[in-house]
C-alpha cells in the first residue's frame, strides 16, 4: 500500500479523496493555487504544497508543476480526481516516467477509451451498439455541416476531450452550424486544450443512464450498477440517481456486461463509468467512457455500500479485486444534487463570492461531500461546485422526500445557489413519475414558474414582515453607528423624530 | 415607530410598538392595523427565528437588487421598505433609463468575445459579448432592439459583476 498519495485536484471531490486516504492511514498531501490558500482541501490536509497563480493553466492543469510537487514531497501515488488532468494520458505518462503511481487507468487504456471517437471504434469492435455519427474528430466547421447533412438533423457536436457539458452545442439546422462550432471548439480548447470535435446523431427524447465498472490488474471487471443521469441543464448534470427508475433486471444484465466488454477491449484497471444513451424502447446506445472517478460517484457508493475511492486506490496499488458480480447488491436508492454557487434567477450565472453564513443539513440517510464552509470565498477560476447532497431511501419515495426535507435545512447566504431549483425539480410530477429525459430541464425551465399558491403556515407572510422590519433596523444602526461616519454620534431619537416626519410624507407611487 | 413593507406589490404598514425592536425579543407590533404579539431572535446575522402563535419561522433576509429577499421555508418574499428619500432618488434614475438601456455583466469575469460592433442594429435577446466565468461561456444579451450606441469593453478585457458593457438606445 501506497505511503502518501499526492491529490492533483480542489473542491470537494479533493476533499473527498483525502478522507478515503485518511481512512486507509494513508498520508494526504493536497497542492493549491495563489486562490485556493485558504480551500478546505489545504485545511483538512496532512501536507499541502502552492503549485502557482489561480488559472488553472497555470496550477492545476500543470503537469510539470504537479509531478515535481509529487517527487519532492516523496508520494508515492497521485489521485487525479475528475477534471483537471484525470483524463490526460500525457500526465498518466509523466507520473509513470517520475516512478509514480497514477491512479486511473494506464495511458494506453485512456487513449483508446477514454477519447469519445476512439472508445466508438471500440465499442463498434465489441458488438456494443452506439449512436450515428463521425467517428473521427472533424476537420472544421464546413466540415461538421457535411456531416450533419449525411446522418441528419438535429445534431450534437462534441469535444473530443470532453465531458461535464463543456465544449457541447446541439444544432438544430444548418443556420446553426457555423455558431454551434465556434462556440463549442472554444469551449473546449479553454476546457481541456483541445479543440477538436467531433458530431452525433441528436436522438429525441433519451435518457442518460451510465454503467460504473470497476477493473482491477488481474483481468477482474465488474459493474456495480447504473446511475440515471438524465436531469441536465446545457449538457451539465444536475440530478443523479441510483438506480435507474426504469431499469429491469435484465436490461441492467445487458448494459453491465456491454460495459465490461468496452472495458476489457481496453485493459482497463480502476473505477470508470461507460455512458449510455436509452430510447423509449429501452434501447441502449454507447456514448462514451470515463476513464475516473466521477462527480456522481456517492449515489453507487450509497446504495452498494462500496467506497470507490478506496477501491480505486487498492487496484491501484496491484491488489486483485475482492469481490466478484455475485457479490454486487443494490439496497435501496440514493439520488445526489449538485449544489453550485449560481442564481437560478438569473439564467444560472456563476455566482461567486465570499459565504457569510451556511447550515449543512444532516439527519438519517443523508450525506453531504463538501468542499467549502462558511467565510470561504468562492473564487471565480474555477468551477462553482460546491458540494453534493445525497439522500438514501429505502426506495425511490424515500429518497425524494428525505432529499426535500435536507434542502428545506439548507442555507448558503453571500451567494446565490441553485437549492430553490432541486426544490422545484423534485417536486415535479415528471420528475416524481420518472418521466425525464436529457433535455426535460431544459423543457421545464421554459415554463412559466408556478409559484407555491398552496397556503403556507399562519404568519408566514407576518414572519415575512418582522424579519424585513428588523433587519432593517438593524441596517440603519449599522449604517448610522459606524465609528467612520462623521454623524456616527447623532442620536437616535432624533433619527426616529425625522424618519416619522418622512414617513407623513403622501404616498405617490 | 411605523414603516411601510411592500410584498408582492401590496404595500403593508408595520408599526413597533417595542423600545427594544433594535434587539432581540418579544416584539409587539402592528401589521396593517392588528396586533401581533411575536418573539423574535437573530439567531446570526441576517438570520432570525420568528415564533407567532406557536409557529415557528425561519427567515432568512439577504439584500437584492430590488430591495430585500426573504426566505421562509424555501419560499420567498421579495420586499422594498418604503423610505421616502431613497424612493425620491430611484425615480430620478428611472427616468434616465428610459429609452436607454445598459447591457451588463452579470457576474465577474472575462470578455471573450465580442459579438456587435458600436453603431450595429441589434434584436432584443441577440448576443452582445461572451462573457467567461468559471470556465463557462456565457453570452450576454442585449435587452431591446436598437442601435449599438456605445460598446464599453473589448476582447479579454475583465469585468466586475453589474459593469456596463455595452449601450443600446
Amino acid at each position: 500500500m501506497f505511503r502518501k498519495i499526492l491529490i492533483a485536484n480542489r473542491g470537494e471531490i479533493a476533499v473527498r479523496i483525502l478522507r478515503g486516504c485518511r481512512e486507509m492511514g494513508v498520508r494526504a498531501a493536497t497542492v493549491y493555487s495563489e486562490a485556493d490558500r485558504a480551500a478546505l482541501h489545504v485545511r483538512l490536509a496532512d501536507e499541502t504544497y502552492a503549485i502557482g497563480p489561480a488559472p488553472s493553466r497555470e496550477s492545476y492543469l500543470s503537469i510539470e508543476k504537479i509531478v515535481a510537487t509529487a517527487r519532492a514531497a516523496g508520494a508515492d501515488a497521485i489521485h487525479p480526481g475528475y477534471g483537471f488532468l484525470a483524463e490526460n494520458a500525457a500526465f498518466a505518462r509523466a507520473c509513470g516516467e517520475a516512478g509514480i503511481t497514477f491512479i486511473g487507468p494506464s495511458p494506453e487504456a485512456m487513449e483508446k477509451l477514454g477519447s469519445k471517437t476512439a472508445a466508438r471504434h471500440v465499442a463498434r469492435e465489441v458488438g456494443v451498439p452506439t449512436v450515428a455519427g463521425t467517428l473521427d474528430p472533424l476537420e472544421d466547421a464546413a466540415a461538421a455541416l457535411a456531416a450533419a447533412k449525411k446522418i441528419g438533423f438535429p445534431v450534437v457536436l462534441k469535444a473530443v476531450a470532453g465531458g461535464g457539458g463543456k465544449g457541447m452545442r446541439l444544432v438544430e439546422n444548418e443556420r446553426e452550424t457555423a455558431a454551434a462550432w465556434r462556440d463549442a471548439t472554444s469551449e473546449a480548447q479553454n476546457a481541456f486544450g483541445d479543440g477538436r470535435l467531433y458530431i452525433e446523431k441528436y436522438l429525441l427524447r433519451p435518457r442518460h443512464i451510465e454503467i460504473q465498472i470497476l477493473g482491477d490488474h488481474h483481468g477482474r471487471v465488474v459493474y456495480l450498477g447504473e446511475r440515471e443521469c438524465s436531469v441536465q441543464r446545457r449538457y451539465q448534470k444536475v440530478i443523479e440517481e441510483a438506480p435507474s427508475p426504469v431499469m429491469t433486471p435484465e436490461l441492467r444484465r445487458a448494459m453491465g456486461e456491454a460495459a465490461v466488454k468496452v472495458a476489457r477491449a481496453g485493459k482497463y484497471a480502476n473505477a470508470g463509468t461507460v455512458e449510455f444513451l436509452v430510447d423509449a424502447e429501452r434501447k441502449f446506445y454507447f456514448l462514451e467512457m470515463n476513464t475516473r472517478l466521477q462527480v456522481e460517484h456517492p449515489v453507487t457508493e450509497m446504495v452498494t455500500g462500496l467506497d470507490l475511492v478506496k477501491l480505486q486506490i487498492r487496484v491501484a496499488a496491484g491488489e486483485p479485486l475482492a469481490l466478484t458480480q455475485e457479490d454486487i447488491e443494490l439496497r435501496g436508492h440514493a439520488i445526489e444534487c449538485r449544489i453550485y454557487a449560481e442564481d437560478p434567477d438569473n439564467n444560472f450565472f456563476p455566482s461567486p463570492g465570499k459565504i457569510l453564513q451556511r447550515r449543512i443539513p444532516t439527519g438519517p440517510g443523508i450525506r453531504i461531500d463538501d468542499g467549502v464552509y462558511a467565510g470561504w470565498t468562492v473564487p471565480n477560476e474555477y468551477d462553482p461546485l460546491l458540494s453534493k447532497l445525497i439522500a438514501w431511501g429505502s426506495d425511490r419515495a424515500e429518497a425524494i422526500v428525505r432529499l426535500e426535507r435536507a434542502l428545506g435545512e439548507h442555507y448558503a447566504t453571500g451567494i446565490k445557489t441553485n437549492v430553490g431549483l432541486f426544490r422545484r425539480i423534485l417536486a415535479a410530477p415528471d420528475f416524481r413519475n420518472a418521466g425525464i429525459y436529457t433535455r426535460w430541464l431544459d423543457d421545464f425551465l421554459h415554463q412559466p414558474v408556478k409559484h407555491a399558491t398552496a397556503a403556507t403556515a399562519d404568519g408566514a407572510e407576518e414572519a415575512a414582515f418582522l424579519a424585513a422590519a428588523l433587519w432593517h433596523l438593524a441596517e440603519d444602526g449599522r449604517a448610522t453607528g459606524g465609528a467612520l461616519r462623521p454623524h456616527s454620534a447623532r442620536s437616535r431619537w432624533k433619527l426616529e423624530g425625522r424618519r416619522k416626519q418622512l414617513d407623513r410624507v403622501p404616498d405617490r407611487q | 415607530m411605523t414603516l411601510t413593507i411592500e410584498i408582492g406589490g401590496k404595500a403593508h404598514t408595520v408599526e413597533i410598538r417595542s423600545q427594544a425592536a433594535h434587539t432581540n425579543g418579544r416584539v409587539a407590533w402592528v401589521v396593517n392595523g392588528r396586533a401581533i404579539d411575536a418573539d423574535a431572535v437573530e439567531v446570526s446575522p441576517g438570520i432570525y427565528s420568528i415564533l407567532i402563535g406557536g409557529n415557528s419561522f425561519e427567515a432568512r433576509v439577504e439584500r437584492d437588487p430590488g430591495g430585500l429577499r426573504i426566505t421562509i421555508a424555501g419560499r420567498e418574499y421579495q420586499a422594498r421598505i418604503r423610505d421616502p428619500r431613497v424612493w425620491r432618488r430611484n425615480r430620478g434614475s428611472a427616468a434616465e433609463a428610459e429609452g436607454q438601456q445598459s447591457v451588463v455583466a452579470p457576474m465577474p469575469g472575462k470578455v471573450i468575445r465580442v459579438l456587435v460592433k458600436a453603431g450595429d442594429e441589434v434584436e432584443a435577446g441577440k448576443g452582445v459579448c461572451v462573457v467567461e466565468a468559471m470556465k463557462m461561456q456565457n453570452e450576454v444579451r442585449s435587452p431591446k432592439s436598437g442601435k449599438v450606441e456605445r460598446l464599453l469593453v473589448s476582447e479579454g478585457q475583465t469585468v466586475g459583476a453589474g459593469e456596463v458593457l455595452a449601450i443600446v438606445s
